[in-house]
């Protein structure tokens, strides 16, 4: 019954963008019905050419950066702090992982690919950290902070590919991954999927269950009283943004070693935005990111046999996922069926530029 | 004695604007006519978009609202600019269009973080992020325009040297973007609409209690600065490139709210912020000119979001925000 009733603000977001996505294709003039049946053809049901086993494996391969990028904006923001950096943290932890996936040679499996995860996703944390000690430190708001290291970390990871780690030939990228890197399938599904979901439950437990994850709610209901308790409201700061980075990182660490098989510039662009859609159609509950994550997954990986069989561009998807973040973020929507639960609302309002 | 020490103090950041543009002029190198005329031209040309930016945050924050939607507005005016420029084959209905654009998402601004008390850090992302989809999905290649907006000379001030070819000879946005720092200072600092924005933004409920309407400050506000985000938009379609691109904006909104807190939520604190990013900007051509690091121009490309952060850091000063920012404002 709990679950449901926090549910229904999610779902009647998706429900309505769906609606206003619909109205926007028949715009457009294509037709909504054939639109909406490819989408659920190409990212669950299959085709006559696809079997189902392999458009759900490309939906959960998509899917999975989408939970890590959403896991970080959430838990971020369970200490009031608004991760938009989501995008510069994966591209470091994709390429950290790359570098070392192809840079060491010999090791076995069992070694290799968690050295290849871990440096990237901690490359990543390092990422994360910055805005963090920025905004400890010197009241730098993260919002800018982390937007403005996103293109430095897009600049960065460019002059990696062209110059540092480049394989030989035309195309500035990264050489192929050793095999002992690689993060294997399991049939069409992607192990890395399961990994990601084992982390949603992981800042479950870190948030619900450890001291340290009620020090960070704290610090979000309230910085001036969790000080006042004992809390190092700095040290709560830095450690959040580098865990939050570290989430990010390793959904661009897992999109490296299990299904990219090494870095190239530009992938994925749209992704640190997509977290910040999943964290708040999950509420910014660490589980509820597993479905909503799908969900976008799910239009993600159907983009092109949208465009194929119903003639609407990918880019429909973007719309319906700025509705369904539009709707999701309506707080009037919330006050309408939960008149008396302030949990309810995502707040992370602050000023900057100032200590 | 004391006097000039605290104009210095007060006034660092236009004396840290002026010296490090002419310091850097200078550094690069024997003063060449048309080369400085080149570089300063550049720096003007990409500061119009951060000024203007920064002066729409600016109306935002004053009263109370802080708007991380800029990029979005911005975005979205200079797509709809350059279609209407584009099928009407008029480049003033372009800049109308865009103006109205901007006007019309600081409404919708004002609608989630004021009159429905959303958090205004979310409100301003879901502009961003519709800005992002609506202009990816309806962009069409095939339109153009009928040419830029036109170059206009101002007389005899166009022959000035080295400065009248900055200032005096340019596309008619850019002129507007100048007179609305004055505007903007005037209209903040010497009217009562101002005095009433600033109370609003510090203390609404004691400016509630004289009967000025918070809320309806910060729609007007919203939306006037909506109208120069989209200002700002038309300038970059129909003014500085003369087309549309996928995310043209690239980031410039938010280095625009660098380049506000920079300037102290001041218009020509601002101007000066905004010619110190430009001046960054212009100098990447300068870099490449010259053949420094043109074997790793990701490094030359970074140094704008490295100012930027610089800045947010409080490097350089200490800035304050006004007092009631960030919070929904509801009566008792």
């Amino acid at each position: 019954m709990k679950i449901l009733r926090s549910a229904f603000i999610p779902l009647l977001a998706v429900v309505l963008a769906l609606l206003a996505g619909a109205a926007l294709i028949a715009l457009s003039g294509a037709s909504p019905v054939d639109a909406y049946t490819a989408l659920l053809e190409g990212s669950f049901l299959g085709t006559d050419t696809v079997p189902w086993t392999e458009a759900l494996g490309r939906t959960l391969e998509k899917a999975t950066p989408l939970v890590m990028g959403g896991l970080a904006v959430a838990f971020a923001f369970k200490a009031g702090l608004f991760n938009i950096g989501g995008q510069g943290q994966l591209i470091i932890g994709a390429l950290i992982a790359g570098a070392v996936g192809y840079g060491f040679q010999g090791l076995p499996w069992i070694v290799h690919m968690p050295l290849a995860l871990l440096a990237g996703s901690i490359a990543g944390g390092l990422w994360g950290t910055i805005p963090g000690v920025l905004k400890a430190s010197r009241g730098a708001h993260e919002v800018i902070t982390t937007i403005m290291l996103n293109f430095v970390a897009i600049n960065l990871t460019d002059w990696f590919t062209s110059k540092v780690w480049r394989e030989p030939g035309l195309l500035a990228r990264t050489p192929k991954i050793e095999p002992s890197a690689e993060i294997p399938r399991w049939g069409d599904l992607p192990i890395g999927f399961f990994v990601a979901v084992g982390f949603a439950f992981l800042v479950w437990y870190l948030l619900q269950r450890t001291t340290f994850g009620f020090e960070i709610r704290t610090v979000g209901l309230n910085p001036n009283a969790a000080e006042y308790a004992g809390i190092s409201v700095k040290r709560i700061v830095v450690l959040t943004m580098t865990i939050s980075g570290f989430l990010a990182a390793m959904g661009g660490a897992i999109e490296t070693l299990g299904v990219v098989g090494r870095y190239e510039p530009g992938f994925n662009a749209g992704l640190g935005f997509n977290g910040i859609t999943i964290a708040l159609l999950a509420r910014t509950h660490p589980l509820a990111v597993i479905p909503a994550a799908i969900l976008i997954g799910a239009m993600e990986a159907s983009g092109a046999i949208m465009q194929f069989k119903a003639d609407v561009s990918p880019e429909i998807t973007d719309i319906i996922q700025a509705l369904i973040l539009l709707f999701v973020a309506t707080p009037i929507l919330v006050r309408w069926f939960f008149k008396d639960s302030p949990e309810n609302d995502l707040s992370v309002g602050s000023s900057w530029g100032s200590a | 004695m004391s006097t000039i020490t605290t104009i210095l103090y007060q006034r660092r950041w236009w004396i840290f604007t002026v010296v490090a543009i002419i310091g850097f002029t200078l550094f690069t190198g024997e003063f060449k006519e048309a080369q400085t005329t080149a570089i300063l031209a550049s720096t003007l040309r990409q500061s119009t978009p951060l000024l203007l930016g920064a002066l729409c945050g600016m109306l935002g924050e004053r009263s109370g609202v802080i708007n991380i939607g800029i990029e979005g507005q911005m975005l979205m005016s200079a797509f709809t600019g350059f279609m209407v420029a584009a099928e009407t084959q008029n480049l003033l209905l372009g800049v109308l269009a865009g103006i109205a654009t901007g006007m019309l998402m600081g409404a919708s601004l004002a609608g989630l973080s004021v009159s429905l008390q959303g958090d205004q850090i979310i409100a301003g992302t879901v502009l961003n992020i519709a800005a992002l989809g609506v202009t990816s999905f309806f962009f069409q290649q095939g339109y153009t325009l009928p040419g830029k907006t036109p170059k206009i000379d101002l007389w005899f001030l166009a022959d000035i040297p080295v400065l009248g070819r900055v200032f005096f000879s340019n596309r008619p946005l850019t002129y507007l973007s100048l007179l609305l720092v004055p505007t903007v200072w005037y209209a903040l600092f010497r009217t009562t609409w101002g005095l009433r924005t600033r109370a609003v933004g510090e203390h609404p409920s004691a400016a509630e209690t004289v009967g000025i309407s918070v809320a309806k400050m910060r729609y007007l506000n919203l939306i006037l600065g909506g109208a120069i985000a989209g200002l700002a938009g038309a300038y970059l379609s129909l003014e500085a490139v003369g087309s549309f691109e996928r995310n043209m904006t690239n980031g410039k909104g938010f280095v625009a709210l660098a380049v506000m807190i920079f300037g102290r939520w001041n218009p020509v604190g601002a101007w000066g912020a905004a010619l110190l990013f430009g001046y960054t900007n212009a100098i990447q051509t300068q870099f490449q000119f010259r053949g420094w690091l043109t074997d790793h121009p990701q490094f030359v490309g970074m140094i704008p979001f490295v100012v930027t952060i610089i800045v947010l850091a409080g490097v350089v000063g200490r800035a304050r925000p006004p007092a009631a920012i960030g919070q929904p404002y509801s009566r008792e």
